[in-house]
């Protein structure tokens, strides 16, 4: 297990990418894997950045447990108790002029992901994904 | 990323190599506000881009809503990886894509 703390910010976005990034390329990652998890690493860090301590910022950590089969990686926060997943699903049969993009990339978190699951435990929004990689 | 911009007429083509994400859409925003102006054909050569989050879903979101009132939005060179997440968030029906 790894992890790694940093101020929840977009300019850390690329620091919290390349923490997981560098971990799935020691266990062989399959590539459209990487890419899922990419993303899903980018919307939650995002979002943490974007809403969890509005308008004060504070921090974030990451933690991973990555093995040859699974990769699970936990977005910790203290910030205001707030579950993702219990926002609806976005329309995605809508037309450009119908679109909001709002819950889009929670929604792609969702739809790649083996496993997601949140809880409020301690004052901390604890987010878990989990993806298989064989 | 880095971004190219060839305009030909009224034709604008906008290459985009590297990663679209939550850092770099704004830069890809402001280069389209910035330039589609006039412009009836805005096509976005995407076959160097490797990668795409949902801040680049909402830049092409808003470039296909301003082209929709004065032309049309081309999106072309998409590679597996893009185009399993056009797929998922259905822009893969929303977008005009070769």
């Amino acid at each position: 297990m790894k992890d790694i703390t940093v101020k929840a910010t977009d300019e850390e976005l690329n620091t919290v990418i390349a923490f997981v990034t560098e971990q799935l390329e020691t266990v062989d990652c399959p590539m459209k894997a990487q890419m899922q998890l990419e993303v899903a690493v980018e919307e939650l860090f995002v979002n943490i950045a974007h809403y969890a301590y509005a308008p004060e910022t504070g921090n974030a950590t990451i933690r991973t447990e990555i093995t040859g089969e699974t990769a699970e990686i936990t977005f910790i926060d203290s910030g205001m108790p707030y579950d993702p997943l219990a926002k609806p699903d976005p329309d995605v049969t809508l037309s450009a002029e119908e679109r909001k993009i709002g819950g889009l990339g929670i929604y792609m978190v969702k739809k790649s992901m083996d496993d997601v699951r949140y809880e409020y435990t301690d004052g901390k929004n604890i987010l878990t994904i989990v993806k298989k990689l064989v | 990323m880095t971004i190219n911009k060839n305009q030909n007429g009224e034709t604008l083509t906008i290459a985009i190599e590297g990663r679209l994400d939550t850092v770099t859409a704004p830069q890809l925003e402001t280069e389209v506000k910035a330039s589609v102006d006039g412009i009836k054909e805005l096509i976005f050569d995407m076959s160097k881009l490797e990668y795409i989050s949902s801040a680049g879903l909402r830049v092409l979101l808003s470039s296909q809503k301003i082209m929709n009132k004065q032309g049309k939005m081309i999106v072309r060179g998409a590679g597996e990886a893009i185009m399993e997440i056009f797929d998922v968030t259905g822009f893969a029906d929303l977008l005009n894509i070769e």
